[in-house]
């Protein structure tokens, strides 16, 4: 018997480190197949109990390639009704721009009261949290829904309804970006003698503004295309248009008016990633 | 001394230029707001006035209508619990099936999207403008069209939620395709495999777990969006809750209200819990 070779000696102590990797995965194996399986059957039980069948869907796709030809082409009926689309589109822009801009003006110091490094206390910090998770909670539609009660029907109601689920998810954002702020020029502001309030100003804001402008942004882009369905409860914007054209079936004006909202949300999409390069640079790539 | 006083002064003229920059952007801002605020119809009077019934709306939906607080005859509050779980359920089914077909379509799509996997530059084009509009177009338009082709129901409720599950989500697979180690893939294509093993052995691999956390965001974000689907008809607890709203049934609002909220705070912690093993994986890999 010779000495086991260098080579087969590094693979037994491989072998006593990492036994599992030798032998075949059969565990695993059996854990994801198991895991495909219930996936399946909660899927096939959702078509079941959903009504989903195969003839209300070839039925259903038959009618919609219907629907598809006859909004072929696109128009906007005449051009007094485009004038009142692209109204009804800037009024959207209004709404989601008002929205946006509130939402982040008041989610900027709460943001701060629900950061753990920069609260003045856990319970208010918990508290604050909290009441973002339920603003968020509560759709957009709902939100116009209850704001319709309050400041009747119209894009204010809109705007409002967008500031409300906007501020939950800002607050949420702003304060997980102050949070993962690095906390070394503060240390330094403070050690220099400066008090909290500049070590805010110098240490937390350079580092934050361009990542709260940066998901501010996100946010607007979004919110064109929230802001162009809450027309459909009533609150506003170009929502409305389509809703009623759907319900009429003014086929060829919906489709204008849906490719009108596409290219809005595009452009405002190029806009927003161009001002978010030019304030922030190439970091974010 | 002249170097320091140039210094000085670049650094002076630098912090100028940047000042002005942003007074100009500031200015454009306030103008667009300004207009803004005329199209949106935004009124603080109309706000201040009627601030109250938001507030009496609020304390409205937390009493029952004997005058009790809610809390206080949870048993009288979730009256219909049985009728109102079970549409909570069907809506989970609803994000559930849609989430999974929505997926499911991202997953053939975004090889097919992705510069490093298809030869074909039209190919790439043509399904990255594809994915874009599926995502660009709010699903709640979707449904709208859905819902007169194939008639109230869940159905066409799932298929909205799956058409813009698809857009987001193969556009966001695509873009961790493209970030791949590029090595497993000329050592398949080295031995002779074709393309599905290419995909199966070299690919999915790497991808898999942020395919699968993607996925579980976008069950949560569907759990939301199928909520309020039913406000169009097209299935879910929305339609319930567009009712009680509208027909001033204030405590039944509050008790749905909380059914969707605590709903949407379970599936977003055991989604997170998930990812982050999922994510944790691919860390120790």
């Amino acid at each position: 018997m010779s000495a086991p070779s260098p080579a087969s000696a590094r693979t037994t102590v491989l072998r006593q480190r990492y036994g599992a990797y030798f032998q075949p995965f059969y565990h695993g194996r059996l854990r994801a197949l198991l895991f495909a399986l219930v996936a399946m059957a909660v899927f096939v039980f959702g078509l079941h109990r959903l009504d989903v069948s195969y003839g209300r869907l070839v039925g259903g796709l038959g009618e919609l390639a219907a629907m598809v030809v006859r909004m072929l082409p696109p128009h906007p009926g005449s051009a007094s009704l485009a004038a009142v689309y692209a109204y009804a589109m800037l009024e959207t822009l209004a709404i989601a721009l008002l929205g946006t801009l509130m939402a982040a003006i008041v989610a900027f110091p709460l943001g701060f009261l629900a950061a753990r490094n920069t609260t003045f206390n856990r319970v208010v910090q918990f508290l604050a949290r909290r009441s973002f998770d339920t603003l968020r909670g509560v759709d957009i539609l709902i939100w116009a829904l209850i704001w319709i009660n309050v400041v009747g029907l119209g894009p204010f109601a809109g705007v409002l309804a967008l500031f409300m689920s906007d501020l939950g998810s800002f607050g949420k954002l702003f304060s997980e970006a102050i949070e993962a702020a690095d906390d070394k020029p503060v240390e330094g502001v403070l050690s220099t003698g400066g008090s909290g309030v500049s070590a805010v100003r110098f240490g937390i804001l350079p580092q934050l503004l361009p990542v709260l402008l940066s998901q501010v942004l996100y946010a607007f882009e979004s919110n064109t295309r929230s802001a162009s369905i809450i027309g459909i409860v009533g609150a506003g914007g170009i929502g409305l248009v389509l809703s009623e054209q759907i319900r009429t079936l003014e086929l060829q004006q919906m489709a204008f008016v849906i490719l009108l909202i596409w290219a809005t949300v595009s452009l405002i999409d190029y806009f927003c990633s161009r001002i978010r390069f030019a304030v922030i640079g190439l970091r974010a790539l | 001394m002249a170097a320091p006083s140039t210094h000085a002064q670049a650094y002076a003229k630098a912090v100028a230029a940047k000042r002005h920059q942003l007074w100009v952007g500031l200015l454009l801002l306030g103008v667009c707001v300004l207009l803004s605020g005329r199209v949106a119809e935004v009124s603080f009077t109309k706000f201040f006035d009627n601030i109250g019934s938001f507030t009496s709306y609020i304390s409205r939906i937390s009493h029952l209508e004997s005058g009790q607080w809610v809390l206080s005859d949870p048993a009288e509050w979730f009256w219909g619990w049985k009728k109102w779980l079970a549409l909570m359920g069907e809506t989970l089914l609803m994000a559930y099936v849609g989430t999974v077909l929505g997926a499911a379509g991202a997953l053939v799509l975004c090889f097919l999207a992705s510069k490093n996997m298809t030869d074909h530059a039209w190919l790439v084009f043509t399904t990255r403008r594809l994915l874009e509009f599926s995502r660009t177009v709010p699903e709640l338009v979707f449904a709208l069209i859905f819902v007169v082709a194939f008639s109230l129901g869940p159905l066409p409720g799932i298929l909205a939620l799956a058409i813009h599950t698809m857009g987001a989500l193969g556009k966001l697979f695509a873009e961790v395709v493209e970030n791949i180690d590029m090595k497993p893939v000329d050592g398949v294509l080295a031995t002779g495999g074709n393309w599905l093993q290419k995909v199966r052995f070299a690919v999915l691999p790497q991808v898999a777990s942020n395919f699968a956390s993607y996925a579980l965001l976008r069950f949560e974000i569907n759990v939301r969006g199928a909520a309020v689907l039913g406000f169009v008809g097209a299935g879910g607890i929305g339609q319930t809750l567009l009712e009680v709203i509208r027909k001033f049934y204030y405590a039944d609002v509050s008790a749905l209200l909380v059914l969707i909220i605590g709903s949407v705070m379970v599936i977003d912690g055991l989604t997170e819990r998930v990812r982050h093993r999922l994510l944790g994986q691919e860390d120790r890999s």
